[in-house]
């Protein structure tokens, strides 16, 4: 069974979603999706200044397996990346949650959060597939 | 629930990612494929592959019905060596490729592909009328794979007196009947190793002596990339019945002389090779962060006409996608992917990419 921390909200996509509490929150991608990825070989990020909507294609994560877009949880200003992706693509399998995060935003709408999957809700999304 | 090989229980207790293989229930990898083709590069891995086919030939007419079913010769190699050939089709298509371990004389083992199985014997079949020979699937039959530059030592620690001594004398494509195990120095990653074929049932006794000198297990993700950057093609990938040998980069594999040798496909053959064959195989690399893959389109400057990438990956020992890819014969050393809207700039180089666990000159980013 795949890890789905408590504290953070989900995409049926298999994004999370982290609110640092400070207006800004973290992305990444989901332990389910990294195991049923594969070993990840290229991430491709947006650039730090990027302004995203929730819903869009904001990044791809590509494996030996397939490429696959990741989608903005939340929409905001891109004001961080994870450089450490570009020479070690294998830590968003190790640390999907951790050193595999993606990039982070400014949160123009934090209330978007609310309409996100809760723990419960994304595992049971992973459950069915 | 597809076919399980005897191994199947052991595949589960190390972890392994199950995945239908051709109605076979087979470990994709057993945590990260990256990490087990690098171990079978820089040391030794093992891998199940007991879906593949076994079918021994046997009797006095033996040799005369695989010179004729067979594209490469067996009259070229002795008892104890072994043979890779195409099996083709009268259009001179491959209906398979496939190793036949030369064990005595009149006496053959054939391994053939997993999904091209049941029909290769109904075609060996089909073709045997008019030869003496015996021809016997051995389904109760499993193989492992111990591939790598530490593996024939390791092997050598596990196996029967008898069994070490054939692996230490055994010559590159050597192969050794001890038993009612066949040994032999072959394999499908590039590297030095051993294929082991034994009775389905000492099979487990085996993989667990190996694990215990740790040799550590590899799925086929691992094999894939690994046989991929040795240059070796896959049935299925590279090749099918519509396609040629010479349109396959097996012409080596022809054995023309002598010319009376009339083996099944052998007059289409001369008619490609008077008139030439449109499409040659080649190796494509990148430099660009995009994985090349199979049916990706392949566009030549100055040509309309365009190829297609037939097997593509990232290479875990260059670091950079690599694919084979079939072109007009006219392309020359550049040409452009398009991949998820974009034109991905590959250079065309010989399709081998690694040799001696190391990236071929020239190629290593």
């Amino acid at each position: 069974m795949s890890e789905v921390p408590k504290e953070l909200r989900y995409l049926e996509s298999h994004e999370w979603v982290r609110n640092e509490g400070d207006g800004t929150a973290t992305i990444g991608i989901t332990d389910h999706a990294q195991d049923s990825l594969g070993d990840v070989v290229y991430v491709e990020l947006p650039e730090v200044g990027a302004v995203l909507a929730a819903g869009e294609e904001s990044a791809v994560v590509e494996s030996v397996k397939a490429a696959s877009d990741i989608f903005a949880p939340v929409s905001g200003e891109v004001i961080a990346i994870n450089e450490q992706l570009e020479d070690e693509p294998e830590t968003v399998n190790n640390s999907p949650y951790g050193d595999g995060w993606f990039y982070r935003v400014k949160m123009s709408d934090p209330s978007e959060l609310e309409d996100l999957l809760d723990a419960d809700g994304y595992r049971e999304v992973a459950a069915d597939e | 629930m597809g076919n399980r090989t005897p191994l199947y229980t052991s595949h589960l207790d190390l972890g392994g990612k199950m995945v239908d293989f051709g109605g076979w229930d087979m470990p994709l990898h057993y945590g990260s494929q990256l990490q087990e083709h690098q171990a079978v590069r820089a040391d030794c891995g093992m891998f199940d592959v007991s879906h593949m086919r076994v079918v021994d030939i046997a009797g006095p007419g033996a040799e005369a019905y695989l010179r004729h079913l067979l594209a490469n010769d067996v009259a070229r190699a002795a008892p104890g060596k072994a043979l890779y050939s195409a099996m083709l089709n009268e259009s001179g298509g491959i209906v398979d490729d496939l190793i036949v371990y030369v064990l005595a004389e009149g006496d053959y083992r054939l391994v053939v592909n997993c999904a091209t199985g049941a029909s290769d014997i109904a075609w060996m079949r089909g073709h045997s009328p008019g030869f003496a020979v015996e021809i016997t699937p051995r389904p109760e039959l499993a193989i492992v794979a111990i591939q790598g530059p530490g593996a024939l030592a390791r092997v050598q620690q596990v196996v029967c007196d008898a069994a070490r001594a054939a692996v230490a004398a055994m010559p590159v494509f050597g192969c050794a009947q001890v038993g009612r195990w066949t040994l032999a120095r072959t394999g499908y990653t590039g590297e030095d190793g051993v294929e082991i074929i034994l009775p389905g049932d000492q099979c487990p006794d085996l993989w667990q002596r190996l694990l215990a000198v740790d040799v550590p297990p590899v799925g086929l993700g691992a094999r894939d990339t690994l046989r991929l950057e040795a240059g070796l093609n896959l049935y299925g990938n590279e090749m099918d019945a519509t396609v040629s040998p010479l349109e396959a980069n097996l012409g080596w594999t022809l054995a023309w002389d002598p010319p009376e040798r009339d083996f099944i496909g052998r007059a289409a053959l001369e008619e490609q090779r008077r008139r030439g064959v449109g499409h040659k195989l080649v190796g494509l690399v990148t430099r660009e962060r995009a994985v090349l893959r199979a049916h990706q389109v392949v566009r030549l400057p100055g040509l309309a006409a365009t190829g297609e990438i037939t097997s593509g990956t990232f290479s875990p020992t260059l670091g950079m996608p690599i694919a084979m890819a079939r072109v007009p014969v006219a392309a020359a050393s550049e040409a452009v992917v398009e991949i998820r809207g974009r034109d991905i700039p590959v250079q065309i180089v010989k399709p081998c990419f690694v040799r001696h666990g190391q990236g071929l000159p020239g190629l290593a980013g």
